[in-house]
C-alpha cells in the first residue's frame, strides 16, 4: 500500500507538470499580453510593467521561474519578509531554517494582492459551498436510494426515482434561477445572492459562526449544486442494493434467522456502498467545478468570478494557480477514493 | 454513425447473409422494445418536435431574433402578470409578444425558437465528435496493446486530471483571441470567419470535442480488449485480413452498440455545457440567441421580470429531460447490461 501511494504521489507531480505546461502554452500562445487592453499604455510604461512581472524574459525562463516558485520549497536563514513578491502559502520553521513553499505569484489586476491572497479569501468560500453540497448529496442520496430499493416498485420507489431523474436532468443554471424566483422573489424567505461568511475563516476554511445568518445564504446554492449529485448517488445506491440483496450471502444471512434490519444494515448496505464510494471521486470533481457556475448565478464571492475575469484579463498567475490547485484537488480526491476502495473491499490490493 | 451500422448488411465475406439477417432483427427488436417504453416515446416525440423547431425556426418564429424595438423593452403580455405576481408593480403590458420582450425589446418567444438551433446542433454534433475521436483513439490503443496502449492511455489519464470545465473555459478564450487573426488568407482567419458565420458554434464544438472524447476512448479500448481475443478475430488474422480492416470491419460493428448508448446518455451533458459556456459569455456570439445566454440576461432582471430567465430555463430543462428519457430507453432496448452503471 505504501508503495502504491508513493507511486501515485509521483504520478501526481508528473500530472501537475504536464497540466502546468499545457496551461502555460495555451495562455501564452494567444497574441498580446495582459497589459495591452482598452487604453493604450505608453511603450516605456508597458516595458516597465513587463519587466516588473518578468514578462520580458524568454518563455522557458518564465515557466522555469514559475515552477521554481510554486513547486519547490524555498529555504532562508533570515526571517522572511511578507511582500507581494514573497508571499508563500505554506510557511514554517525548522529551528533556524525558514521553509516557504508555493508562491503562486502576484495578480496583474491589483498591485497589492497576490494569487495566494485570493486563495486565502475566496477559495474557502468555494470550499464551504462544495463541502456543503457534497454533504447534502450524500446525506440525501444514500437514504433515498436505500428507500427506493427496499420498497421497490412502490410509490416510494417511483417518487424517489422521479426526484433522481429531475436532479440529473436539471442543471445548475436552470435550477438556480428557478430557486431564486420561487424562494427569493415570490416568497421572499431567502436572499437571492451573497454569502454568509467573510474572512478570517476558522482553520482557514470554515466560517466563524454557524447560524441562520450563514445558512440562509447557503441553502439555495447548496441545493442547486448538490441536487444533481444527490440524484446520481440515489440511482446508484438503488441499483447496487437491488443487485446485492439477490446475492447468496444475503440468502444465507436470512436463512440463519438474522433480523431483516441487520441483514440490510450489516450485510447488504456495506457491500452496496462500494460502487457509491468509487463515484465519489468524479462526483467531487463535478462539484468542485460546479461551484464556479453556482457562484456566478448566486453572486457568491468565491473563486468562480475571479477565474472567469482572470481569463478575459489575461491574468496569467491567477489562471495558472486556479487550474493547478483544482487539478491537485481532483488527483488527490481520486487517490483517496482508491485507498478507501481497497479498505472497504479487501479483495482489492494495489501492489 | 448510421453509415457504419448500415455497412454491415452489405458485408461480402462468406456467411454475411445469415449474419445480416440476424443483425437486422436485433435492431428491429430493439426498436420494438423502445416503442413499448412510454417515457422514451415521449422523450423521442419531444426531441423530434425540437428538431423540427430548430430546422423550421424561420417559419415558427414571429420576428427575427435580433430585431430590437427599444420602446418595448421588458414588456409582457397580460397573462404573465397572473403567472408571476411579483411582477405587478413593474409590468408594462403589450400583447405583441407572446412571452414578453427582453431588455432591449427583442421578442423572447422568437429568440427561444432560434435558441433551439444551438442546443439541437450541439446534441447532434457533440456525440459525433466525441465518438469519432474517442473510437479511433480507443480502437488503436486497445487493438495494438502493449507499449502503444500504455502511452496512449497515460495521455488520457493526464487529460483526466485537468479540471474539465476550467480547461474548456481556457480553450474557449484561447480560440476566441488567437483564431480571430485579422490577416485574410491564413487558416486562423478562415476558422475565425467560419466561426463568426456559425455564430460562435464552431469553437464550442471544437472545445467540446477536445474534452469529451476521453471517456469514449477509455470505453472503446475496454470493449476492443474484450473482443480482440475472440475466435473470429483470430480467424480473420489467419486469413490475412489487414489490421485496419479487422479493426473497422470486424471489431467496430460488435462494440458500437454500447458506445452509441453511452454517447446518447451524454447528450444532456453537452447541452448543459453549451448553455453554461454561453451563460458566462464564452459560448455563442450575441445577438445569436442561446438558452444559456438568455438565462444569463434574464438572471440579471429576475427580481423584476422573472419570465426572461424562467422560460429559457424551462426550455433547457425540457430538452434535457427528453434526451435523458430517450437515452434511458435506448439503453434498456439495446444494452440492458449497462443499466447498473448510471
Amino acid at each position: 500500500m505504501g508503495h502504491y501511494i508513493a507511486r501515485r504521489l509521483i504520478y501526481l507531480a508528473a500530472v501537475l507538470l504536464v497540466v502546468s505546461a499545457i496551461t502555460f502554452i495555451l495562455m501564452h500562445a494567444v497574441p498580446g499580453g495582459p497589459f495591452d487592453q482598452e487604453k493604450r499604455v505608453p511603450p516605456e510604461i508597458l516595458a516597465n510593467l513587463n519587466r516588473r512581472y518578468h514578462l520580458d524574459e524568454p518563455l522557458p525562463v518564465q515557466y522555469a521561474r514559475y515552477l521554481y516558485d510554486v513547486m519547490l520549497p524555498h529555504f532562508t536563514t533570515n526571517p522572511p519578509k511578507n511582500t507581494v513578491d514573497n508571499d508563500f502559502l505554506i510557511n514554517f520553521r525548522i529551528s533556524k531554517l525558514w521553509v516557504q513553499w508555493m508562491n503562486f505569484g502576484p495578480t496583474y489586476s491589483s498591485r497589492s494582492r497576490t494569487v495566494n491572497d485570493i486563495f486565502r479569501q475566496q477559495l474557502p468560500v468555494s470550499m464551504q459551498l462544495g463541502i456543503l453540497a457534497l454533504f447534502l448529496a450524500i446525506a440525501t442520496g444514500i437514504p433515498l436510494g436505500i428507500m427506493a430499493a427496499l420498497k421497490q416498485n412502490t410509490i416510494f420507489d417511483y417518487l424517489g426515482m422521479s426526484l433522481a431523474i429531475f436532479g440529473v436532468c436539471v442543471p445548475v443554471i436552470v435550477l438556480g434561477p428557478l430557486l431564486v424566483w420561487i424562494f427569493a422573489v415570490e416568497m421572499k424567505v431567502l436572499p437571492a445572492s451573497g454569502w454568509g461568511s467573510t474572512p478570517p475563516f476558522l482553520f482557514g476554511v470554515f466560517p466563524q459562526t454557524l447560524g441562520w445568518d450563514y445558512f440562509k445564504f447557503a441553502i439555495l446554492p447548496v441545493v442547486a449544486l448538490g441536487l444533481g449529485s444527490s440524484a446520481i448517488i440515489a440511482r446508484l445506491t438503488r441499483a447496487t442494493l437491488l443487485q446485492v440483496v439477490r446475492e447468496d450471502y444475503i440468502r444465507t444471512a436470512r436463512a440463519k434467522g438474522l433480523q431483516e434490519r441487520l441483514v440490510i444494515t450489516r450485510h447488504a448496505l456495506k457491500n452496496s456502498l462500494i460502487p457509491v464510494i468509487t463515484i465519489l471521486g468524479p462526483l467531487f470533481a463535478a462539484l468542485v467545478t460546479g461551484t464556479f457556475v453556482t457562484e456566478l448565478i448566486f453572486g457568491i464571492p468565491g473563486m468562480g468570478r475571479y477565474f472567469v475575469t482572470s481569463i478575459t484579463n489575461r491574468d496569467y498567475p491567477v489562471i495558472m494557480g486556479t487550474i493547478l490547485l483544482y487539478s491537485v484537488f481532483l488527483v488527490i480526491a481520486n487517490l483517496v477514493v482508491d485507498i478507501l476502495y481497497a479498505y472497504l473491499d479487501p479483495r482489492i490490493r494495489y501492489d | 454513425m448510421t453509415a457504419e451500422i448500415k455497412s454491415i448488411p452489405t458485408g461480402t465475406h462468406a456467411g454475411g447473409a445469415i449474419l445480416t439477417h440476424k443483425r437486422e432483427n436485433l435492431w428491429q427488436d430493439a426498436f420494438r422494445r423502445l416503442l413499448r417504453n412510454r417515457a422514451a416515446v415521449v422523450g423521442g416525440v419531444i426531441v423530434i418536435i425540437l428538431a423540427l423547431t430548430a430546422i423550421l425556426a424561420d417559419l415558427i418564429a414571429l420576428m427575427p431574433y435580433d430585431e430590437q424595438t427599444l420602446v418595448d423593452q421588458n414588456k409582457v403580455p397580460a397573462y404573465m402578470v397572473k403567472l408571476f405576481p411579483s411582477m405587478k408593480p413593474y409590468a408594462k403590458i403589450s400583447d405583441k409578444y407572446p412571452m414578453g420582450a427582453d431588455y432591449v425589446g427583442r421578442d423572447l418567444y422568437s429568440r427561444m425558437v432560434y435558441g433551439s438551433r444551438i442546443s439541437m446542433s450541439i446534441a447532434l454534433i457533440g456525440p459525433l465528435i466525441s465518438l469519432f475521436i474517442g473510437v479511433i483513439y480507443g480502437s488503436i490503443s486497445g487493438y495494438f496493446g502493449g507499449r502503444v496502449d500504455n502511452i496512449m492511455m497515460r495521455i488520457v489519464d493526464v487529460l483526466y486530471a485537468f479540471p474539465g470545465l476550467l480547461f474548456i473555459i481556457l480553450l474557449m478564450s484561447f480560440f476566441r483571441s488567437s483564431l480571430s487573426d485579422p490577416t485574410p488568407g491564413t487558416l486562423s482567419y478562415m476558422l475565425g470567419q467560419l466561426d463568426a458565420k456559425l455564430g460562435g458554434m464552431l469553437f464550442i464544438m471544437i472545445g467540446i470535442g477536445l474534452t469529451a472524447w476521453e471517456t469514449m476512448a477509455r470505453m472503446t479500448r475496454g470493449q476492443v480488449l474484450s473482443v480482440r481475443e475472440k475466435e473470429y478475430i483470430e480467424a480473420a488474422h489467419m486469413l490475412g485480413v489487414s489490421d485496419l480492416r479487422i479493426m473497422f470491419r470486424h471489431i467496430l460493428p460488435n462494440i458500437i452498440g454500447p458506445l452509441i448508448v453511452v454517447e446518447t446518455l451524454a447528450i444532456p451533458g453537452y447541452i448543459a455545457l453549451e448553455a453554461f459556456l454561453s451563460f458566462i459569455g464564452l459560448g455563442i456570439n450575441p445577438p445569436m440567441p442561446s438558452w444559456g445566454a438568455m438565462i444569463a440576461d434574464g438572471s440579471r432582471v429576475i427580481r423584476t421580470y422573472p419570465n426572461q430567465a424562467i422560460f429559457p430555463a424551462l426550455a433547457l430543462a425540457i430538452t434535457m429531460f427528453a434526451f435523458n428519457f430517450l437515452g434511458d430507453g435506448l439503453r434498456d432496448a439495446l444494452e440492458p447490461r449497462l443499466r447498473g452503471n448510471q
